[in-house]
């Protein structure tokens, strides 16, 4: 039997995915890693991003320090909170918090930035108080970008929450580390399609929920990496809609 | 009544955009600013509704300084078309027209059906009520934009270069629509352009200003080409040119006016 097959056979074989040490809760423990520091990224990212998109003011140390924090190595960050915080599951999701910010706060202050400046200024002018120019206006427009970082954090996320299990964290990890250690070949293959398999069908998931977040009206075009000291109107989202669409 | 007492607006980089302006804006009228770039027209006119707040001096509507009033309140009840219609995108033109009453608390679909009737106002026809604008030809989203600024009912409408980005037929409608909108509603309007001819078109009163919104002529079009104040003036409004010296020809019997080239621009009326 070639590795695929076993691969695949070791995926389907109870033993392997019933239980408390079954893939089925491994999976599980891999999605709330993921769902979870994305979440708790978005609390902390998406009101900064606001601010700075709004404000204007703040933008270049947002840009370093997105660009920054997104040069940091993932293993290397998970050593070292894991030396402070110990094993279990708090240096994992802490790292992976880190990693799910900087696509999370690029794409809330590059929504904002996206925003044609008249139509913002239209809108001061017709009377809308600055809370309703961000509610009514610069949220709704903003919105593809952002959830475009949010995408882009979750499929990070989702790859990168293999590691937890480095510092005896669970999720998927689990198996390929121990498959390694003994040489079982099917198990780190088996786990491997599981890992790429969630990654891909969350990827599919939110393609279609940035599709349908797109205000009408609007067509929505996708973030462009934003890398730091990159000139202010990077990001494109509100393309106008061609008439007909 | 609108007045402007010696303002004076010097911008953060140090640039005077208008130096000790003073000027009245008669009720019901249509006045017009006009000017070059740079000479301070858009930042008078937004002076108007707060958008920008004067360095000194003081801005009076109806006898009420404005540095009272709450900038968004005031903004409410004054009228703001702007260049490129400055529509929100996401949202259907009826609901672009309703905004702002939306905003004064106007219940939706009353706001909804008066929006209907003021697309009606201004030529435009209900079917594209539930278009997005981007959807609609420039000239439509100008007069939604108009639309939107009449929803309140404002007495003041400021238009800040409405018609300069549509070609010049539909510019030519909307000029006309504007002239029909300010007869039949009575609205004060202040209106800033360029172009000399669009204000002697649209004003009862024309402002011709210099860099640093310096005045350099304030009257009718008939005073101010009858008599230019300066050679400012005369050069702007072009009467040192040929098209404002007419003479009448007699061609067929019939009274011909042709400009200083000979090109005829009329037929003379009995």
């Amino acid at each position: 039997m070639n590795l695929v097959a076993e691969g695949i056979a070791w995926i389907f074989d109870p033993a392997n995915y019933a239980g408390p040490q079954g893939w089925i809760v491994r999976l599980v423990e891999q999605l709330l890693y993921t769902f979870g520091a994305t979440a708790i990224a978005a609390v902390i990212a998406v009101p900064l991003g606001y601010l700075v998109g709004h404000t204007g003011r703040g933008r270049d140390l947002a840009v370093s320090l997105s660009g920054g924090f997104r040069a940091l190595p993932s293993l290397g960050v998970l050593i070292l909170l894991g030396l402070g915080l110990g094993i279990g599951f708090r240096a994992p999701l802490l790292t992976f918090v880190i990693i799910a910010i900087p696509p999370i706060l690029a794409g809330a202050y590059a929504g904002f930035e996206s925003i044609d400046r008249k139509t913002i200024d239209a809108a001061r002018a017709v009377g809308m108080t600055e809370w309703q120019v961000i509610t009514q206006v610069e949220i709704p427009l903003g919105l593809p970008l952002l959830i475009g970082g949010v995408r882009s954090s979750l499929l990070q996320v989702v790859a990168t929450a293999t590691l937890a299990a480095y510092v005896s964290g669970g999720a998927l990890g689990v198996f390929i580390f121990e498959a390694f250690a003994t040489s079982n070949y099917p198990e780190a293959l088996g786990a491997s399609i599981l890992v790429t398999a969630l990654a891909l069908a969350l990827e599919g998931i939110f393609a279609l929920v940035q599709k349908l977040v797109v205000p009408r009206g609007v067509v929505a075009k996708e973030l462009k990496e934003v890398r730091p000291r990159s000139s202010r109107p990077l990001a494109v989202a509100g393309v106008p809609a061609q008439e007909g669409k | 009544m609108i007045e402007f007492r010696s303002v004076t607006k010097q911008f953060p980089d140090g640039t005077v955009a208008v130096e000790n302006f003073d000027l009245v804006i008669p009720p019901r009228k249509t006045t017009v600013l006009v000017g070059s770039s740079g000479c301070g027209k858009t930042t008078l006119l937004r002076m108007i509704n707060r958008m920008i707040d004067p360095t000194s001096g003081a801005i009076l509507i109806d006898g009420e300084d404005t540095s009272s009033l709450e900038p968004v309140k005031l903004r409410r009840r004054i009228g703001y078309v702007m260049q490129n219609s400055g529509l929100l995108p996401h949202r259907k033109v009826i609901d672009n027209v309703a905004t702002v009453p939306v905003l004064n608390g106007v219940a939706k679909r009353d706001a909804r059906a008066h929006a209907l009737e003021l697309l009606d106002t201004v030529g435009l026809d209900r079917s594209l009520a539930d278009k997005y604008p981007r959807q609609l030809s420039g000239g439509q989203q100008q007069r939604v934009g108009v639309a939107r600024g009449l929803a309140a009912d404002p007495n003041i409408l400021l238009m800040d270069e409405p018609f300069g980005a549509v070609d010049p037929i539909v510019r030519a409608e909307l000029q006309q629509e504007t002239i029909r909108l300010q007869e039949g509603l009575g609205k004060t309007v202040v209106f800033v352009t360029h172009d000399i001819d669009e204000a002697f078109l649209l004003g009862h009163q024309v402002v011709i200003l210099q860099k640093g919104g310096h005045i350099a002529q304030v009257g009718t079009p008939a005073e101010i080409l009858a008599e230019p104040a300066d050679d400012f003036v005369a050069s702007f409004v072009g009467a040192d040119k040929g098209k404002r010296k007419l003479r009448i020809e007699k061609v067929g019997g019939r009274d011909i006016v042709v400009d200083e080239a000979g090109t005829p621009t009329g037929v003379l009326q009995s």
